[in-house]
Formats: C-alpha cells, sequence, structure tokens
C-alpha cells in the first residue's frame, strides 16, 4: 500500500496553481488535506501524473465575514472551523456538524475545500453547505464561476468543476435572528461516515410561526439530498411533535437511498426520517430560545 | 519532479535528504531517519498509529508526503521523553498499564501530547472521544483512559509547582 | 513458595522500551543489502490457472526476481499443527497455488525488489490469465448436492464431521416437557492485530545458515516445518522473536509466507523483508468464528436441562490450515459449559468454501458456543417465566462434582473440569452489576419507553494446553538471573510474569531477571504461546527450574561457607546462612565459584542453571461470569453499553494488573465482534471488509460507558503447583453472549427474535420491523 509514481508541485499561489492544472488537465490531482485522496493514493485506486498540492498555498486559508454570512477559503482546516469564534456566531451548524469528521488528527489536516471537491455523500459539510444553501466559487486560468451547492455535487465523488478547476472559496449565509439548526447522524462507529447524517436548520418570526426550514440528508443517495418538499409543511406553521412526525414520514417516504455492506436502503430511509424529525426538533428547541 | 531535496527539524534535529516525492512520511521517518517508533497499522488514516505531531498538530504521517514536511517542525515518540526521563504520559501509561503488545502506544502517546497541551484539564468524556481518534486491540482503552487521566494530574502537578500563577 | 512476587501489582518490564519508541517490531528491522517483497494476490475466489506471465514484472527497474508456483519446485504443502488428519492432506494449502485459486487473496506469485514502493510497481505488472470457475460461498450450501466443489481430489466440500457427546440426547429431548429450539448465526470475523503479519530472512551463504525474524508463537514448531519444507538441516535455521502487536490465534501459524520469504532469501542469496500490508492482512490471515447452529434443549418444568442437541455448520473456508479443526471441535467439546446436562449430543459439519481459510481467535470456538448456548438458556428462561439468572442458578456444575467429567470430547479427550465454583463466580458477578436493583432500574427505564437490557454470559474456558513447555534459568557471569523459555511473547507482558515467578523461587528482584524467549538458538525446546497456556504450562516449567537452581546455588553456598544447604536462604540476589544475612555470598560470587575448574559440591556439574520440563497431561479450566447492560434506540439501532461487569475465576493471578489488563482487552474483542466487525462477501466471493473503513474495531467510543473487572482466584488448579489457570480468553468468550441477551431483552417487548451475530444498527432495526409485521400479520 504505497502510493503509484507521480509528479509532484506545491505552488504558492492560486494563479500558479490553475496554471498547473491548465497545463495538465485531467492529467493532475488537486491535494489539500489528504485525508481522502491519500489513502485512495497508497490503494492505488487512482493513478494521478501530477499532483497538484495546494497546501502551501497560504492565501486559500481563511475564516471571514461577508454579506452577514461568512466567506470561507477553501484551504481551511476543519480543526480551524471548529474553534472559529466567528464560525459559531454565523453558521453554528458548521460548527455543530465538524466535531462528527473523523478524529482530531483528520480535522487537523481536512480542509473544508477538500471534502466538498471530493463530494463522498455521507460526509458531514456536503451536507451542511447543500442545507445552508452556500455558494462554492471555482476559478479556472479561464475565469471564476460560482455555483450553489445543489449544482456543485453531481453524483458520487462527481463534481461540477472542471479537471483545470479549482475549488477556491465557499460561502455560507448567516444565520438570523431566531434560527436554529442542528446535526445528527447515524455511524457505526464514533468518527465514521454517517450511515445518515441530517444537516437542519429552522427559522421562526413572530409568535414562534416558522417562517424557513431546511434540511438536508447525507448518507441516501449519489449526493446530499434537500427534502424541501418535506420541510415546506413547516412553513407558517407552529410546529409541534406531531409536525416534525409527519416531516420526518415524508423525508423517508421521499428517499430511495442505496445500500451497501454497513446498512440496508430501508434501514437509511427510515433513519432518515427519524434523524430529520430530531435534527428539527432541536433546531426549533434553539430558535424558540433565541438561536443557535 | 519525482525526487526533492526536503530540509524539516524532527526532535529538535535539523535534517537535510533527497526523497521520492511520493514516499509518505511515515515511510520517511521510517527508512530514512531510522526512526521507526512511529508505526504503520493501516497505511489510510484509521488506525492511528503512525500519529506524529507536524509544528504543533496530531496529523497522521502515513497521509502526508514526505515533501509537504519541507520546513516543518516535527516530533515523535523518540522525542517524548527528555532524555532519560519520561514524559509523564510515558510515566503514566507505565504505571497503570496503558499498553500491552505497545504498537498503537506511540500514535496514542503523541495524539495525547498535543491534545494535553490543548486541553490541560479535560473531562473524562474529553478524553474518551480524543481517544477514538487511535485504534488499540490489547487493551480494551480502559487503562489507556486511566493513565491519560493520572497524567493530566501528574502535569497540573508540575504547572502548579512550576510558579506563582499555578495551575 | 514465598509469594512476594506472584500476585504483585508489578508495572511491566517491557514497556520502557515501547513508549519510547525503541521497541523492535518486525518492520522495524534493516539488514544490509536486504530486498522487499510483495505477493500477489488471486483476484479471483474460484479459477483455473491458464498462465501467469511475470515477464513485464521481472523487466521492471529495481525488480530483483518474480517467482511463481512452478518456480518452487516440488515443495509440499503446509501441514497441519493441531491432529493432522491423513484424509485432507490434498485439501492443505501450497505456498504458491498451482493449477488452481481457491479464495481471494490465495497467492500466485512473489515480487521481490529493491525497496516496498518498487516491488508494489512490479506486482501490478505480474499478468494473470484465471479462467474463472463456479463459487460457493457458505457452508450449508457447499454441503448440498450439486454445489461447486472446492477441492476436486477430495470430490465432496464435507472435510470433515465431528460427533460427540454423553447419554441419550434424542430421546431425552424428545421426552422433556419443555423444549426450545434455536437457529443462530455467528458471523465470520477475526483477531486483526494492531500490527500486521511480517518475515524477515537472511542466508549467509558462508555457513549455510539461514535465520528467520517475525513469526511469533511457536517458533520450535515453525522451524520444524521450514526445515522439512526446504529440505534444510533444522540446525540451520533459526528463528529468532521480535516485538509483536498482538497475536490473538491468527499470528505466527505458518502461512503461504513462512515459506516464500525464507526460500527467497535462499535463492537470491539477500535478505529479503517482507511487510503484510492492512488490505492484504485481512485477506490471507486466518478468518475465524463462522458458524451456523441448529440447536434445541429442552428442560424438566422445574427449568432443569435434561438435553442439549447442537448441529453445527462450519465454514472453513478453502483450505484446511495450521489448526485444522480445532475450532469447530472447541466448540462442541465446550458447548454443555457450566451447567450440567445429562444427554448432550454434537454434530459438526466442517465445510469448504471459496474464502480465505480459518483458524483461531481468541477464545475459539467458545465465543461461538457460548453465545449460542447462552442465548438459548435464555429463550428456555423466557420459555418457563422464570428470571435468566434463575434458570442458570438451577444448572450449575456444582463444587463438589469436580473433577467433573462434561461428556464431550476434544481431539479426543474427554473434557474433564478441573477446578471451580461457578456459581460463586456467577454470584460475584451479579453482586458487582447490582442485578436485582438493575431489574428494577429497567422496569423504570421501559415504563419511560425506553429500550434497557440486562444479558448474561455465564461460561467455562479452557486453558494450560500441554503436552510440556521447557525453560531454564541461569545465574550469568556477572550474577545477573537469565530465564530461557519456550513461551512466545505477543505483547501479553511474558517477560514479566515469568520473571515475578522466577524472583519468588531465587529471592532476587523481578528487575534483576532478564526473560529470554523466541530465539531457537538460544532456547532449545518450545511449544509456544497460545490458548491461555503460557503462565500454566511455561509459569509451573520456570517455577521448576528456578527451584531447581535455587537448591543447585545452596549447595555450591553450602561448600564455600562450609554450612548445610538447609541452612541457607537467597534473599536479596544473595546467599547467607539464616538469621545472618551480612556473612553471605552474591549471586556473582556463585556464578564464578561454580564455574569449571573451581571446586565442586559432591555429585554436580559446574555451572549456576537448571532447566525443566512441565508436563500438562490435562487442560485446566477457568470460568465465570459477563453481565451486560445496554440501552437500544429502537428507531436507529443504535446500542450503547451502559456498564459492563466481568468475574473471572483464574485460580492464582501472577500479576492482576495484567490479568484485568487481558480481560479489558478480551472484551474489547468480543464487544468488536458482537456490534461492529465482520468480514463480508458477496456472492462472487469478494471480500468487501478490505479497509478499516469496512472492518470495524471497536473505540473507545464503543466500549462500555463503565467496566467492573473481578478477578476471583477461589478455585486454583489442582493440576499444576502454582495453581494457574490461563487468562487470556475469559475477557471475550463470554462478551458475544452478554451482549446479545442484552440486546435482546432490551427488545424484548418488541417481540424481537436475535438469531444472529453481530447486532448493527441495520440488522437491529430489520429485526423489530420483522417483529412488528408478524404482529401485524397475527392481528
Amino acid at each position: 500500500m504505497k502510493p503509484p509514481r507521480f509528479e509532484y508541485f506545491d505552488p504558492t499561489t492560486v494563479e500558479a496553481a490553475l496554471d498547473l492544472l491548465g497545463e495538465h488537465g485531467e492529467n493532475a490531482k488537486v491535494l489539500a488535506g489528504g485525508q481522502s485522496l491519500m489513502p485512495l493514493l497508497n490503494f492505488r485506486l487512482i493513478r494521478p501524473q501530477v499532483l497538484v498540492d495546494l497546501n502551501g498555498i497560504g492565501a486559500l486559508a481563511y475564516v471571514r465575514p461577508c454579506d452577514g454570512g461568512l466567506a470561507l477559503g477553501a484551504l481551511t482546516r476543519q480543526r480551524a472551523l471548529e474553534r472559529s469564534a466567528v464560525v459559531r456566531e454565523r453558521c453554528p451548524l458548521v460548527a455543530q456538524a465538524v466535531p462528527f469528521i473523523g478524529h482530531a488528527a483528520i480535522r487537523n489536516r481536512g480542509t473544508i475545500g477538500g471534502t466538498l471537491a471530493h463530494a463522498d455523500p455521507a460526509a458531514e459539510l456536503p451536507a451542511v453547505v447543500t442545507a445552508l444553501g452556500g455558494t462554492l466559487v471555482l476559478r479556472s486560468i479561464r475565469g471564476e464561476r460560482v455555483l450553489p451547492a445543489d449544482r456543485f455535487f453531481v453524483s458520487y465523488l462527481t463534481t461540477a468543476a472542471a479537471p483545470d478547476e479549482i475549488l477556491v472559496e465557499v460561502r455560507l449565509p448567516g444565520a438570523g435572528s431566531r434560527t436554529g439548526s442542528a446535526f445528527q447522524e447515524v455511524s457505526r462507529r464514533h468518527g465514521d461516515f454517517a450511515l445518515v447524517g441530517v444537516a437542519a436548520i429552522v427559522s421562526l418570526g413572530a409568535d414562534d410561526v416558522c417562517t424557513a426550514a431546511s434540511v438536508a440528508v447525507a448518507g441516501v443517495g449519489p449526493v446530499p439530498l434537500r427534502v424541501d418538499d418535506a420541510t415546506r409543511l413547516l412553513l407558517g406553521e407552529k410546529p409541534d411533535e406531531r409536525t416534525l412526525a409527519e416531516v420526518g414520514r415524508r423525508v423517508s417516504e421521499q428517499l430511495t437511498p442505496d445500500a451497501d455492506l454497513h446498512a440496508s436502503s430501508e434501514y437509511r430511509k427510515q433513519v432518515a426520517g427519524v434523524l430529520a424529525r430530531r435534527a428539527l426538533g432541536e433546531a426549533l428547541g434553539k430558535a424558540r430560545g433565541g438561536g443557535a | 519532479m519525482t525526487e526533492r531535496t526536503i530540509r524539516l527539524s524532527v526532535n529538535g534535529r535539523e535534517y537535510e535528504r533527497r526523497v521520492a516525492v511520493r514516499w509518505t512520511l511515515a515511510d520517511f521517518l521510517r527508512d530514512e531517519l531510522g526512526l521507526t517508533g512511529t508505526h504503520l497499522g493501516c497505511e489510510h488514516g484509521v488506525c492511528g498509529a503512525c500519529t506524529v505531531v507536524m509544528n504543533g498538530a496530531a496529523v497522521r504521517s502515513c497521509l502526508l508526503l514526505a515533501v509537504q514536511a519541507q520546513g516543518a517542525e516535527i516530533r515523535t515518540v523518540e522525542g517524548l521523553a527528555d532524555g532519560d526521563t519520561l514524559h509523564p504520559l510515558q510515566e503514566a501509561f507505565w504505571e497503570h498499564h496503558g499498553l500491552q503488545c505497545g504498537f498503537c502506544t506511540p500514535g496514542i502517546l503523541m495524539s495525547f501530547a498535543c491534545f494535553l497541551e490543548e486541553h490541560p484539564a479535560p473531562s473524562d468524556a474529553e478524553i474518551r472521544e480524543a481517544l477514538a481518534g487511535n485504534l488499540c486491540r490489547c487493551t480494551g482503552y480502559v487503562n489507556i483512559e486511566r493513565a491519560v487521566r493520572a497524567a493530566v494530574t501528574k502535569l497540573a502537578g508540575g504547572r502548579a509547582g512550576a510558579g506563582p500563577t499555578g495551575a | 513458595m514465598a509469594g512476594r512476587w506472584v500476585g504483585a501489582r508489578l508495572r511491566r518490564k517491557e514497556d520502557q522500551r515501547l513508549l519510547t519508541g525503541s521497541g523492535r517490531f518486525l518492520a522495524d528491522l534493516r539488514l544490509p543489502g536486504m530486498l522487499s517483497a510483495v505477493i500477489v494476490r488471486s483476484p479471483h475466489a474460484h479459477a483455473r490457472i491458464v498462465a501467469i506471465n511475470a515477464a513485464r514484472a521481472r523487466a521492471e527497474r529495481g525488480v530483483a526476481a518474480v517467482f511463481i508456483g512452478p518456480d518452487l519446485g516440488a515443495v509440499g504443502r503446509i501441514p497441519m499443527r493441531m491432529s493432522p488428519r491423513a484424509e485432507v492432506v490434498e485439501c492443505l494449502q501450497r505456498p504458491l497455488a498451482l493449477g488452481r485459486v481457491r479464495y481471494v487473496g490465495d497467492p500466485v506469485a512473489v515480487v521481490v525488489a529493491e525497496d516496498r514502493y518498487r516491488a508494489e510497481d512490479a506486482a501490478e505488472l505480474v499478468e494473470m490469465d484465471l479462467e474463472p470457475l463456479p463459487v460457493v460461498t457458505e457452508a450449508r450450501q457447499a454441503l448440498e448436492p450439486g454445489a461447486p466443489v472446492v477441492h476436486e481430489s477430495l470430490g465432496r466440500n464435507l472435510a470433515e464431521r465431528l460427533v460427540m457427546g454423553c447419554g441419550e440426547p434424542e430421546r431425552a429431548l424428545r421426552e422433556a416437557p419443555v423444549r426450545v429450539r434455536d437457529r443462530f448465526k455467528v458471523h465470520r470475523h477475526t483477531g486483526v492485530p494492531l500490527e500486521t503479519r511480517g518475515l524477515l530472512a537472511q542466508f549467509e551463504p558462508g555457513t549455510s545458515a539461514l535465520t528467520v525474524w517475525g513469526p511469533t508463537k511457536v517458533p520450535h514448531f515453525n522451524r520444524g516445518v521450514l526445515s522439512d519444507l526446504l529440505g534444510w538441516p533444522e540446525h540451520l535455521v533459526r528463528f529468532v522473536e521480535t516485538d509483536v502487536g498482538g497475536g490473538f490465534g491468527i499470528r505466527g501459524e505458518f502461512y503461504p509466507e513462512d515459506f516464500l520469504v525464507p526460500w527467497a532469501a535462499m535463492r537470491l542469496r539477500r535478505p529479503v523483508q517482507w511487510v503484510e500490508d492492512r488490505r492484504e492482512h485481512l485477506l490471507a490471515a486466518n478468518h475465524s468464528r463462522e458458524q451456523l447452529h441448529e440447536i434445541e434443549i429442552g428442560a424438566d418444568r422445574d427449568g432443569r436441562i435434561v438435553a442439549l442437541v447442537d448441529r453445527i455448520y462450519a465454514d472453513m473456508g478453502a483450505y484446511i490450515r495450521t489448526h485444522g479443526f480445532v475450532v469447530p471441535d472447541r466448540t462442541a467439546a465446550m458447548l454443555p459449559g457450566p451447567y450440567r446436562i445429562p444427554n448432550y449430543g454434537a454434530e459438526v459439519l466442517c465445510a469448504f468454501t471459496n474464502k480465505t481459510p480459518c483458524g483461531t481467535y481468541r477464545s475459539p470456538g467458545r465465543y461461538e458456543g457460548t453465545v449460542v448456548r447462552e442465548r438459548i438458556v435464555d429463550r428456555l428462561a423466557g420459555e418457563l417465566g422464570l428470571d435468566p439468572a434463575e434458570v442458570r442458578r438451577r444448572n450449575f456444575v456444582s463444587p463438589a462434582d469436580m473433577p467433573y467429567d462434561v461428556g464431550a470430547t476434544a481431539d479426543y479427550d474427554p473434557v474433564v473440569y478441573d477446578s471451580g465454583d461457578f456459581r460463586g463466580a456467577f454470584d460475584a458477578a451479579l453482586e458487582a452489576a447490582d442485578y436485582e436493583s438493575l431489574r428494577n432500574r429497567q422496569a423504570e427505564a421501559r415504563r419511560e419507553g425506553r429500550s434497557v437490557g440486562i444479558g448474561i454470559g455465564c461460561f467455562v474456558e479452557k486453558s494450560g494446553t500441554g503436552p510440556w513447555e521447557h525453560a531454564r534459568v541461569e545465574i550469568d557471569g556477572s550474577g545477573r538471573v537469565v530465564v530461557f523459555t519456550g513461551l512466545a511473547s505477543l505483547g501479553q507482558g511474558l517477560e514479566t510474569t515469568l520473571a515475578q515467578i522466577c524472583a519468588d523461587e531465587l529471592g532476587v528482584h523481578p528487575d534483576d531477571i532478564t526473560v529470554v524467549h523466541g530465539d531457537t538458538a538460544r532456547i532449545p525446546y518450545g511449544v509456544g504461546t497460545f490458548g491461555s497456556r503460557g503462565a500454566v504450562v511455561g509459569g509451573n516449567a520456570v517455577a521448576q527450574a528456578a527451584s531447581a537452581l535455587r537448591e543447585r546455588i545452596k549447595s555450591f553456598a553450602a561448600l564455600r561457607l562450609e554450612l548445610s544447604p538447609e541452612d541457607l536462604v537467597l534473599d536479596a540476589g544473595r546467599v547467607h546462612p539464616r538469621g545472618v544475612p551480612d556473612r553471605g555470598l552474591t549471586l556473582r560470587e556463585l556464578a564464578r565459584a561454580a564455574a569449571p575448574g573451581q571446586p565442586l559440591p559432591p555429585g554436580l556439574e559446574p555451572g549456576l542453571s537448571a532447566s525443566a520440563i512441565f508436563k500438562a497431561p490435562m487442560r485446566v479450566y477457568p470460568y465465570g461470569t459477563h453481565v451486560a447492560t445496554v440501552e437500544v434506540d429502537p428507531e436507529t439501532g443504535r446500542v450503547t453499553v451502559m456498564r459492563y461487569v466481568i468475574a473471572y475465576d483464574i485460580g492464582r493471578a501472577i500479576n492482576p494488573m495484567i490479568v484485568e489488563g487481558q480481560l479489558a482487552g478480551g472484551l474489547a474483542q468480543g464487544l468488536g465482534g458482537a456490534l461492529l466487525e465482520e468480514l463480508v462477501y458477496d456472492e462472487g466471493g469478494q471480500l468487501l471488509t478490505t479497509t478499516f473503513m469496512d472492518y470495524l474495531l471497536p473505540t473507545a467510543m464503543e466500549m462500555p460507558e463503565a467496566t467492573v473487572i473481578h478477578v476471583l482466584e477461589k478455585s486454583p488448579s489442582p493440576l499444576n503447583p502454582l495453581g494457574i489457570k490461563g487468562a487470556g480468553e475469559g475477557g471475550c468468550t463470554g462478551s458475544g453472549a452478554a451482549l446479545a441477551n442484552a440486546v435482546a431483552d432490551a427488545l424484548a417487548p418488541l417481540g424481537v427474535a436475535v438469531t444472529g451475530l453481530p447486532l448493527t444498527p441495520a440488522t437491529i432495526v430489520a429485526s423489530i420491523r420483522a417483529a412488528a409485521s408478524r404482529r401485524e400479520a397475527r392481528r
């Protein structure tokens, strides 16, 4: 289990990285935190001719307030997100979800850009960005484009990024007042990828009436799935246990997850509904308390 | 560019070596520098036996290329003791039977060397969660948790005695 | 014996090197000119080998050689270590496959190159032309007519049929007023030590000496096997143990690589190292545990068991490896467990399948049998409307029955329990668990709608397998005590425990004793370490040798001091007249006084050394009880183990700290087996769990929230002077049973049937749904 041969470049600017990708295109692979790519290399499941390591590009690691929300540089480590006060304040859902990712040593290296670009549908952050309706900034020597999360994730381990594009920034809307969020998941062990994970956000207006609700589910399809048809039920309502149970039921109903060796399709279907109900309940509780 | 010269510091000592770019940091430490205390248990980042501290953060050395450690400061289990004086974690692991075969031990020690610097007074739950990042097949973890708690006490005692600010 | 050190919670002698990164594991060894080997393995579960083309691989830069099956010449197959059977000799594994491959992972070629990276590059260039054959992956199916046959020469997949028992089980069952049947599946999982396997072999053409580092467990036996297979004199083959990252049954058996690496080193005349990677470990090292039981129990109306009948299907995988049929044999041998069962019958059908061959894993056969028996005892309790604890109380073999003949056999030897108070260990566990109030709290939790369950697992273990072990103790020229043992160290603290035993005999501190193990050049005889035998057989051998040495030391001292040996004592590294500590001799002075050329006591040869062979014709039987408390989330199937109690009677603990560590570690493995770990195959015989992301070892977070371990020393074995019973396995043996019973108990109000392991979130939710639809259908 040793990596195959490749050429290695470690540019120190985004431009230099883009030039390398422009030159090598599909033969190149971008290395960010390496917590998914390096295992694939060690197993020789991928064999890029060229590895473009972004870790030398300090300018890609940042957490910046932006339009009431956040702009996160793609090379921002998960550990930095976990510790950031501004992340907790503006996008608490991110801070709630990050502790579910692997373990401390993984989060010390793993980056937000890397986990999104890897696009494992059972991963936590793709579901979080999908639930939040975040946008992703892609750059290449051809220019820059901004994609909403639901257009970025295309399929299992597949994104809309072209071979010469780098995901450089993630933009997340901030949580308004009286907005609560929660992340819940079931995994085989602590730190494993989710069998099912749910990211939920709820906003309340005056009189505790729900003004916005969003749920994205990880581990139940080729991409993290928004279940707007189900959460719509909450809008204009003062959700109680029965409403939440109904939302959960609808979430279950509308999913057709794939089975793998850790869980059947039926299991994932059922548990997605259970966790949606529970996560929404938790988020609602926080929203009623003023938000977080 | 399939080979490179890298310079780095390991356990306070400077090294300059020519290395194939595909070599992992773990293999570099073990084969090139002869620091075989860093073990390889899975080579895909799950078991944690290869955990070392790089620039102050615990990392899996099987998931890093050696060339990525250019300019880095690395600490491995060989650098944990101060000469013949064991680190309080090492002492506590010995005292509380926190190891059996000892294969996972270097990774666990380095994970906690880093963890305790960030969390000088962790709760039992925090210790357990931090420990979950390393697999041990022998101990059932019970005595490792005990040892870490004992090390916390030792370290706190050391700090309390060290100066007027105390712990 | 004084017992100052035996019984002490002494910190381990091994630890300093292991804590500082100074241990020497196999992969840490380097020799000048050393090459790195990679094994090329079959990607097919069953195929005819049409051709293997290694030309491109051989041409790769840095490649020293590539060997395929025909290159090995007329090499034999790897023999069975335990109870060889002539009938299956054609079903033993060759070092490299010839003609056919029979499981994914079957070795096909060996690539040897300058370093591991290049060896892997070249391994990818070995071209295998394989013609796929029909595959069979399940033991019961393998025994059906028309199933693909794994070994054509045998002509069927039934590798062995074992039958044992006592009384008239069928009749007693027929006449029993209460009967319960069950079908229970124990899944395939295995030891998975954190250090993978590995070997380093060096051949010195000048002296014809071959040295092999790495294989640790039964080095003397393996040396004999290698010598036979190579046709090389045994005295020119030396096996040397390194530090080892866990054994658990799988490490140190003679595997194909144990031939291939030394053979390649001899052929190439350069040192060759092979370090297994994790993926191939999961494919290539022994699997274990996979059994299907069809069991029935009969009892009278008071809940006294009158009969137990079991048919066991054991999946052996594609070849018979060194352990032979020991795992299914021990399942049947130990199935009656701690209960008096007058009529017992077991039939074991061992079947070949196109999967990785199997061997032992901690508590081999007993983990499986214990979960099956304890499940059906719980179901019997349910049938009778009795508390599970009460049914057990009514059936334990009592201390007055000892020695107790179970009525079963292990390797054709009767299973006779040597001593024990099964009820006593059971009471100790229930008391530690606070069983009565636990039941009350459970009732309370149920009223709150929580699914809390309590599970009991009672068991008897076996240990102390003979036939013998060797030890030699000497005082070297510097006065230091050196113990040579035929045992092997697998990480369990062997150096410390043997030093403690020796220290008491010789009146020295354990720190002043060096324990030498696992080097066939320095130790003439040895059986090795397995089945919790080390302390029992090897420990008593050390005690005997040290005791003989003590008398010898006294004789030499008596000569010097002009006293009678009976008037002398050994203490603190000195020999002195009783009560006169300053008039004595140090061991160093005595070692020199005993050298050749010095005056000798009458009838003695020179030298301060004594050896012993301790013979253990009968096994000894430790026993215990586990109590698990779990909470299940019925909506997600998650199991939280809240509290866990183990009471285990091992007769006598040499180092209670080490024993407790063994029990906690065994529990983690048993819990992993019950809840997490599984080697999953698809229908085509592909192993799907070849990474640590899929084969799930428990982390600290999956362990019980609280664990209580009681080491009991109530029933020392009458069969050895130290009274020891083995301590290595009891933490594991009862855990599958206690956890399965606890989960079943938690879900009992939902009508759920627990009929197999592992208990994963998905299987639990599926069984809850199945129970719900059964209820629905009944309505």
